[in-house]
């Protein structure tokens, strides 16, 4: 197997303040996520050309998609897997509120809706 | 106070190591680092207040062009053209997609700056110039396609006047060119660095802040690829 310096502890880098508590990845790592996020993109498109995209599933499979790239990039590219907890509640914390908060404007702008209440 | 590296058991490196020049913190970590994740965290909160508006105003369009294809009965055999040109903005998320590799190559390439290079295969891998020129330089060609695609938007005329789809997204998307318009910027200016002084593995924090904000604006483009572009 062919050397990789990146496997090596970075000597002269401060963990400590960087919040590094794990090591981060090797350069391998960060191809193959980058050829993971290109397929899944290209898996996007594709379906949108497809007669896929009358399907009901269409939108859910996008989303679940669109999902699992905006986490691969956060977990592996931002080192958010390998970081300290506190950059972890930083991200996340607002994340829920922003995604709560784009749910509730959906539900009072009537672009989304429960079956809830006498039927019309 | 809480000593970082106690925390942090095996790394021997501690935030009060004078090779560093870091000044101690409660929390052991660099305040600038828990600067930018509070920063994106609070941007995370605009994009979705951007992305919110857009969804909402989306189909109430009175007058065109629309994003996708319409019908507008009862001439519905000839349904309206869609303005959205998908083939090009997935080469752009692709482009977006890959700044983040180099992105991420030119911080690694930062903190092995001291590590010895056997090969061709290494010193190209350690290379922060390389990685930083090639993430500058795939940000300004996502920026061209951008530009590309709001003048062939304002010829087929659509502006940010027009109608609701317009102002929701120029507004959403002008935003998010802005932040990568930043980034170049950013970039540039460690890559000014890079050449007057050299980067190495004492400026990786400086390093991995530009490379946390460039990842955000990523993962921004990837949730506004889905939602604007693909999904009617």
């Amino acid at each position: 197997m062919a050397h990789d310096p990146s496997t090596e502890q970075h000597a002269n880098v401060d963990h400590a303040a960087m919040g590094i508590e794990k090591e981060h990845p090797t350069w391998s790592t960060y191809w193959k996520v980058a050829v993971i996020l290109t397929l899944i993109t290209v898996v996007e498109v594709w379906i949108y050309y497809t007669p896929f995209k009358e399907n009901r599933l269409f939108v859910p499979s996008l989303l679940i998609m669109s999902a699992v790239k905006f986490f691969t990039v956060v977990l592996f590219y931002m080192h958010l897997r390998y970081d300290h907890k506190l950059f972890r509640a930083l991200f996340t914390g607002p994340l829920i509120i922003a995604g709560f908060t784009l749910l509730g404007l959906m539900f009072l702008f009537g672009k989304l809706s429960i079956g809830v209440g006498a039927p019309h | 106070m809480t000593h970082a590296s106690a925390a942090h058991g095996t790394h021997a490196h501690s935030a009060h190591d004078d090779t560093h020049g870091h000044p101690p913190t409660s929390t052991g970590l660099d305040n600038k680092k828990i600067a930018i994740w509070a920063f994106i965290g609070s941007e995370c909160m605009l994009f979705a207040s951007l992305i919110s508006t857009y969804l909402i105003y989306k189909g109430r369009s009175v007058v065109g062009p629309y994003p996708h294809s319409a019908c507008l009965p009862p001439n519905c055999s000839t349904p309206l053209k869609e303005i959205l040109n998908i083939p090009v903005t997935s080469a752009s998320t692709f482009v977006l997609l890959m700044s983040s590799l180099a992105m991420v190559l030119a911080l690694a390439a930062v903190e092995m700056k001291d590590q010895p290079k056997r090969t061709t295969g290494e010193r190209i891998l350690g290379s922060s110039k390389l990685w930083l020129w090639m993430t500058a330089i795939l940000g300004t060609t996502f920026l061209g396609f951008q530009a590309y695609e709001f003048t062939s938007f304002v010829h087929e005329g659509l502006t940010i006047r027009t109608n609701l789809f317009g102002s929701s997204f120029f507004t959403l998307t002008g935003f998010h060119g802005a932040h990568v318009t930043a980034g170049v910027l950013w970039l540039l200016t460690l890559l000014a660095i890079d050449y007057r002084r050299g980067l190495g593995p004492k400026d990786a924090i400086n390093v991995d802040l530009a490379a946390l904000y460039w990842h955000f604006v990523d993962v921004v483009w990837i949730v506004i690829f889905t939602l604007v572009y693909l999904i009617k």
